[in-house]
């Protein structure tokens, strides 16, 4: 079957492109690499978003997904691993291959890792990404933070009520981040701030066990942590379509209001797509726009 | 097949003395992506009647989380002859996690 909308990805953006696209009577498939929902699953409380503060971000994913499947979107969990363009659009995934008059691209991001060696491997035996979700796991234990924006700052300061020891660790003199939370940081004594500093190693048995701190002379310490908190932003899902869409320098997709790509009949909606604003207001809206401009670009056809 | 949730005291029992090969599926009732992840556990169980399919929350079982050493969820861990045999942290796909756990 060749499907109207192809759609990758099924967090806001995409699910959301999916409802459009439904309601205009289109058939619609979306590819999900690991669940529905994106993103938005870890945070306990979505206070931002119009209509219902305080909803969980489970929640919110459960009743759009809910939704988009009673219009009658399909939805299909596999990868995708690449766009082959034509008249036919073909994406693949490890387990097959699927048809489309248009795809959208939704592929969000993702934590970016430090790229110290070993560092995915440990993911789960100390090394995290989402302080909020594993913080609890370290009671009373020593961690590190790394990083020097407001996520960074935040973890830290959420760490400093839960573990024994915090080192914020930030390779700058000063944070990016607000400066009322650094004040906060610096004002609690289980905190400890190591500015001008890198992670460079990670000793490990099967779990965690020390990390080597490396400052810009090039002195290096070793630290006892069990939990080694990565907040350094995000980076985008878009490696694999780089054959249809532009990237910036730094990875985003390349694309106006419009969500249109250098390739017709492929577009990018959400956090993946160049943008200031990364919130699900904004991913939801780059859905609606992209659906539309797929329908279109259908009926030119 | 249901998946069971069990507590420390029948770990022993359904686990480790089991003689088919059992995954453990560790979640928390505040835990987003392992309520998202259910569905394809629930999906593991149905289509693999030779695998039992079990879950510990780990707000009540502290002990198990100790000694499995589990920093981070969703973890679902695979266990064969009272052996832990493979891992997969995190929400995953379904190939993923066949992938990691070995089975
Ligand atoms: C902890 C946290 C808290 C947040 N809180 C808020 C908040 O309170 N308010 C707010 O407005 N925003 C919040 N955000 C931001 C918000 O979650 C994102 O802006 C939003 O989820 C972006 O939606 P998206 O659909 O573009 O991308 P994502 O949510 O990243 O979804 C992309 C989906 O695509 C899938 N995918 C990726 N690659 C592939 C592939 N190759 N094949 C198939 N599928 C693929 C992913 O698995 C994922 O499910 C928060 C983010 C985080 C991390």
């Amino acid at each position: 079957m060749i499907y109207d909308v192809l759609i990758i990805g099924a967090g806001p953006a995409g699910m959301t492109a999916a409802i459009y696209a439904r309601r205009a009577g289109k058939s619609v498939l979306v590819l999900e690499a690991k669940g529905y929902g994106g993103q938005i699953i870890k945070t306990p409380d979505i206070e931002n978003y119009p209509v219902e503060p305080g909803i969980s971000g489970y929640d919110f994913a459960t009743r759009l997904y809910e939704q988009t499947k009673a219009l009658g979107a399909e939805f299909v969990f596999e990868r995708a691993e690449g766009i082959v363009d034509g008249n036919v659009k073909k994406v693949k995934t490890p387990e097959g291959e699927y048809g489309a008059k248009s795809v959208i691209i939704a592929t969000g991001s993702e934590s970016r890792p430090l790229g110290v060696e070993g560092e995915t491997a440990l993911i789960g035996r100390g090394v995290s990404y989402c302080a909020t979700c594993d913080g609890n796991f370290f009671r009373n234990k020593a961690v590190a933070v790394v990083g020097g924006g407001n996520t960074a700052l935040e973890d830290a300061l959420y760490m400093a009520d839960i573990a024994e020891t915090v080192y914020l660790i930030h390779r700058r003199d000063s944070f990016r981040g607000e400066e009322a939370t650094a004040e906060l940081l610096r004002r609690r004594e289980n905190v400890k701030i190591l500015y001008n500093s890198t992670v460079t190693e990670l000793i490990a048995d099967r779990r965690l066990r020390q990390i080597v701190v490396t400052d810009k002379e090039g002195v290096k310490t070793t630290l006892d942590v069990r939990g080694l908190f990565v907040a350094v932003g995000r980076i985008p899902e878009n490696r694999a379509f780089e054959n249809v869409i532009e990237l910036d320098g730094a990875g985003w997709a390349s694309s106006g209001e419009n969500c249109r790509t250098k390739t017709p009949g492929v577009f990018v909606a959400g956090d993946n797509r160049s943008k200031d604003v990364r919130q699900l207001v904004t991913a939801t809206a780059d859905g609606a726009v992209a659906a539309t401009e797929a329908l279109k670009y259908i009926a030119s056809l | 097949m249901a998946v069971k949730e069990i507590t420390g005291a029948e770990f022993e029992e359904e686990v480790i003395k089991s003689d088919v090969p059992v995954i453990v599926d560790f979640k928390a009732e505040w835990c987003g992506p392992c309520k998202v992840l259910k569905s394809t556990v629930e999906e593991i169980a149905g289509e693999r009647a030779d695998v039992k399919v079990v879950s510990v929350d780990i707000d009540e079982e502290e002990d198990l989380v100790d000694e499995y050493e589990v920093f981070s969820i969703p973890c679902l861990v695979a266990f064969k002859g009272g052996s832990e045999v493979g891992r997969s942290i995190g929400l995953a796909s379904k190939s993923e996690i066949y992938g990691a756990l070995g089975l």
